[in-house]
């Protein structure tokens, strides 16, 4: 066969070269250029077979792999003793004894043109997620469809998918021509029905292949059963195809990833630059608190840079001392992002719990995490015939539209204008899993005046006026195990150190503000999230906090931490034995809990749920007085958090 | 407008990784293998925080079966870049004589190394581990994500990973559990090499071809590194030019004949044989799925 002595006398000149010109071959190596592509198809449509292929055919497979391929092909393989390439790339052991691919895989090839990563992803519906994972750092898509089939809602589904994630250069690789007789004519139907199917995307690039993984015809080669095909190969498309974006004019951003601050004297900014570029002496300006600066130097290891473009990660220093932190963008003065609390989004929902609206979740954009729920599901994306349906919840491996509201203003451009600044990951705050991916579509309203900029006396400056640092104390534990009274001495105490505090009992509390609140799960909630407002707004004012509830909820305590910044939020367990609670009873209250006089009471009918990590744990053993635990709690405050 | 070649992006991914897990975990490690994985880990986090010194220690498990050059190596590149050492030995391993002849390689490498991590993660609390681990190097780690969770018993469920999109990544974790985070998954062996010739990273010189007393066993050539390796009858330690292609336990470890004394001749050698990296490593041979096992169980 002719492609075979091709395929040596390739190998022989490489080898060659390498033999003989090494550093040559290193310096061209070094310059090549670099696709990542995603290969979508479902099971049975040679999916990686066909990578497996591209392996083989770009001298990837090493003798000892090889060996185990023979082997395995044996044991298990589906092509009667033939080498059954996909073999090589279903990696996971269940994966390889039930023949299919269930997770995002990552492979890694090269010819003498260009370097390649592959996510090889899987094609049912129900791996819709994976498929979205894949797509998200690829530039181009191969999606295989059957030549016996022609295109199915499954090939509407890659598309919709790959077109939903960003990217615009696909191939549609029409594979099995084996199977129809090499076929000019389906060849040419299939090419038209995807043409016309494919008008509604937005892809800028569709590449059409006639082929066959498993026989190898126009992979690497072009096939001698196919005359009457004159385009490329696959791998030759693969090795030429332009998908640089048109880069010209993107505005500056960089999001700042950590503050690099060795010494007294250096204050950098680092993070990775989502788009544009960057130059000394450029004006930026850091969202979203609005200050704006010069660009002094572009600080690496390796020297500082007289320009850093898109993907570089880098370190910014400014010319002025303004304050940025881990969260904030720093952008061009001209042509800003957006910043807003509330957005709309199209989300691929990726676990088995559905998505709820009202539900609170974590969102985390490239450089910050903030919690925000779902106000609206606007519709649903039916991603086979691509139609809108109405719907409550969102499903596993659903997409919808979705309008979102934060707990804090976010940064960001539209995901189609800027990906990396406008795509965000959902949360589960309990089972801490990734829930969804989500891309923003636009801001629905404007936080940027409203918050920020008219704000000239903030909390730091309140603070420092007291000469304190405000934070909430927040006391938790069982009915009469001494909360208020330890809270209490506490804040007599800090009275004289010349602090400034405010008490919030969970009592006068619900006299007034949450009078109407009962004390069913909800109810107590609620009660939670309004005293954790109204601590959060005295914090800001500068107070020293203390609270005196109950709060038996593990997520609702959390929900307050949430609230604040890191350090401002301290937990204080008041661990009494509910014996000796129960022998207090100033209010009478366990007795009639006993007699079932009350219901819904905490350590009775109701769970406590005791802090994992209380920053202050007061174990009250007998004998402990509350003033005691109130000079414990001083000791431990001024330690750690009142004295900076 | 520049374009960044592959080596830059590639440099410019596992920085972004490293910044990630310094601004929000909270007691992260980086693992160091003395290999040229970790030396390329090592390199890059020099550059992601530059000029600050690194913002968590490094820690070396040792098994005291590493090659002798390796430990050299380590203590001198540990003062050169002023890094903070944590070395962990499994001292019960140690009291019980565990070690690869008496013990066997499968035994060895899970006291001393697995269980050695388990232990070191345990006494210090670290909530992100970095290792250096590629997705080229094997066939399950291809599936394994860049910030991987681990349960509080250390163990990797392949079925119920973390979807992983853009470069935005979740390291959310609850007390006890951490994440292992690799910021060379994309990286191939080729790369690795490239890099360090590029960027003049020092390496061990056991990668480098020199005369070596070796003994050939189970179709592997040992290096007699010290005397406690037992000789079999009939064999005698032979000076042979090997270098080695990948560096662990050195009873374990295979060397290759080759004379390739310089950088450059190990790349060039690497590019014209085919066979793959973890040949030369006992570890893998036991079963076909046995990296995923191992993985699960919490090797690297």
């Amino acid at each position: 066969m002719g492609s075979n002595s091709q395929n040596k006398s390739y190998e022989v000149q490489q080898s060659d070269q390498i033999s003989e010109d090494i550093e040559g071959y290193l310096k061209e190596q070094e310059h090549k250029s670099f696709l990542r592509f995603i290969t979508c198809g479902s099971v049975d449509d040679g999916k990686s077979t066909l990578i497996g292929r591209l392996l083989y055919d770009a001298k990837l497979i090493f003798e000892d792999q090889l060996a185990t391929l023979e082997n395995d092909s044996k044991k298990v393989g589906t092509q009667g003793g033939d080498l059954d390439f996909a073999l090589l790339v279903d990696g996971l052991a269940a994966e390889r004894e039930q023949g299919i691919t269930i997770d995002v895989a990552y492979r890694f090839f090269a010819t003498d043109k260009r370097k390649f990563i592959v996510a090889d992803t899987p094609g049912h519906e129900q791996y819709t997620r994976n498929m979205a994972t894949g797509a998200s750092s690829a530039d181009l898509a191969v999606i295989l469809i059957d030549a016996r089939q022609g295109i199915l809602t499954q090939t509407r589904r890659h598309s919709y998918i790959v077109n939903l994630l960003g990217i615009r250069h696909v191939i549609i690789a029409i594979n099995k021509m084996d199977l129809v007789d090499y076929s000019e004519e389906t060849y040419r139907q299939i090419e038209a029905d995807y043409r016309k199917f494919a008008s509604n995307l937005n892809f800028s690039s569709i590449t059409c292949v006639p082929l066959s993984a498993l026989k190898g015809d126009n992979i690497k080669d072009p096939s001698t059963n196919m005359d009457w095909y004159d385009g490329s190969t696959l791998m030759s498309v693969l090795e030429t195809i332009d998908v640089s974006k048109n880069t010209e004019g993107t505005p500056f951003r960089m999001p700042v990833q950590w503050v690099n601050r060795p010494n007294l004297d250096f204050r950098g900014f680092s993070g990775t630059i989502a788009s544009g570029e960057v130059k000394p002496g450029d004006t930026v300006i850091a969202l979203p608190s609005a200050k704006t600066s010069k660009v002094k130097a572009v600080v690496t290891y390796d020297g500082d840079l007289d320009v850093a473009v898109a993907d570089q990660a880098i370190t910014i220093t400014l010319e002025d001392e303004i304050d940025i932190s881990r969260g904030d963008v720093i952008t061009e003065l001209e042509h800003r992002p957006e910043i807003t609390d509330q957005f709309q989004a199209h989300v691929i929902w990726m676990h088995d719990r559905p998505l709820m609206p009202g539900r609170p979740y974590l969102i985390k954009t490239t450089n910050k995490t903030l919690t925000g729920e779902v106000t609206e599901l606007k519709h649903k994306i039916n991603v086979n015939s691509l139609e809108h349906e109405a719907g409550k919840v969102l499903e596993l491996n659903e997409v919808g539209v979705c309008n979102f509201s934060l707990d804090a203003p976010v940064v960001f451009d539209p995901y189609r204008e800027i990906p990396a600044m406008g795509s965000f990951i959902v949360i589960d705050k309990m089972t801490n899993t990734t829930v969804a991916a989500g891309m923003i579509d636009f801001g629905l309203r404007r936080a940027t005046n409203v918050h920020w900029q008219a704000v000239d006396v903030d909390k730091a400056a309140r603070a420092d006026q007291k000469r304190q640092r405000p934070v909430v104390l927040w006391f938790t534990g069982l009915s009469a195990s001494g909360k208020s009274t330890i809270a209490n001495h506490i804040e007599k105490k800090l009275q004289v150190l010349g602090k400034h505090t405010y008490l919030l009992d969970g009592d006068n509390v619900r006299h007034g503000l949450n009078r109407g609140l009962g004390f069913v799960e909800a109810d107590r909630v609620e009660n939670i999230r309004r005293v954790g407002e109204v601590a959060k707004l005295m914090v800001d004012a500068g107070l020293i906090v203390l609270t005196a509830f109950i709060s038996p909820y593990r997520s609702e305590r959390r929900m307050v931490r949430d609230m604040l910044e890191d350090h401002e939020f301290i937990e204080v367990f008041v661990d009494t034995p509910i014996e000796i609670c129960e022998q207090r009873d100033p209010k009478g209250l366990y007795e009639k809990a006993r007699k079932g006089e009350i219901k819904n009471f905490t350590g009775f009918d109701s769970p406590y749920e005791a802090p994992e990590a209380a920053e202050i744990h007061l174990q009250m053993a007998e004998g402990m007085t509350a003033e005691d635990a109130a000079d414990l709690v001083i000791a431990k405050i001024e330690e750690r958090y009142l004295l900076s | 407008m520049t374009t960044l070649t592959h080596l830059q992006r590639l440099e410019a991914e596992s920085i972004h990784i490293m910044r990630e897990v310094a601004a929000t975990c909270d007691n992260p490690v980086m693992l160091y293998s003395i290999g040229k994985d970790s030396s390329v880990m090592l390199h890059l986090a020099l550059k992601a925080f530059y000029p600050s010194k690194l913002p968590f220690p490094v820690m070396h498990v040792d098994t005291t079966w590493k090659f002798r050059e390796m430990i050299e190596y380590r203590e001198r590149f540990v003062a050169e870049n002023n890094l903070d050492l944590i070395v962990h030995i499994n001292q019960e391993g140690v009291d019980m004589g565990v070690g690869p002849f008496s013990h066997g390689s499968a035994v060895h490498t899970d006291i001393m190394k697995t269980q050695g991590l388990k232990q070191a993660l345990d006494k210090y609390k670290f909530d992100a581990a970095f290792g250096g681990a590629r997705r080229d190097e094997e066939k399950s780690r291809a599936k394994e994500r860049i910030f991987s969770f681990r349960s509080a018993q250390h163990r990797w469920d392949p079925k119920s990973q973390r979807p992983e999109l853009w470069n935005i990544y979740n390291n959310r974790i609850q007390k006890g559990e951490s994440m292992r985070v690799f910021p060379l998954s994309n990286w191939t062996e080729l790369d690795i090499w490239q890099y360090i010739h590029k960027e003049n990273i020092p390496i061990v010189p056991l990668y480098l071809a020199k005369e070596r007393p070796v003994v050939e066993r189970d179709g592997m050539l040992v290096m007699v590194d010290d005397d406690r390796m037992p000789l079999q009858l009939g064999e005698e330690p032979e000076m042979k030019m090997v270098r080695f292609r990948t560096l662990g336990c050195y009873p374990l470890t295979g060397a290759i004949e080759s004379n390739a004394t310089t950088l450059t001749e190990i790349i060039q050698e690497m590019l014209l044989t085919k066979t793959s990296e973890r040949e030369g490593r006992a570890i893998d041979k036991d079963s076909n799925a046995s990296m995923e096992q191992k993985k699960q169980e919490g090797y690297f």
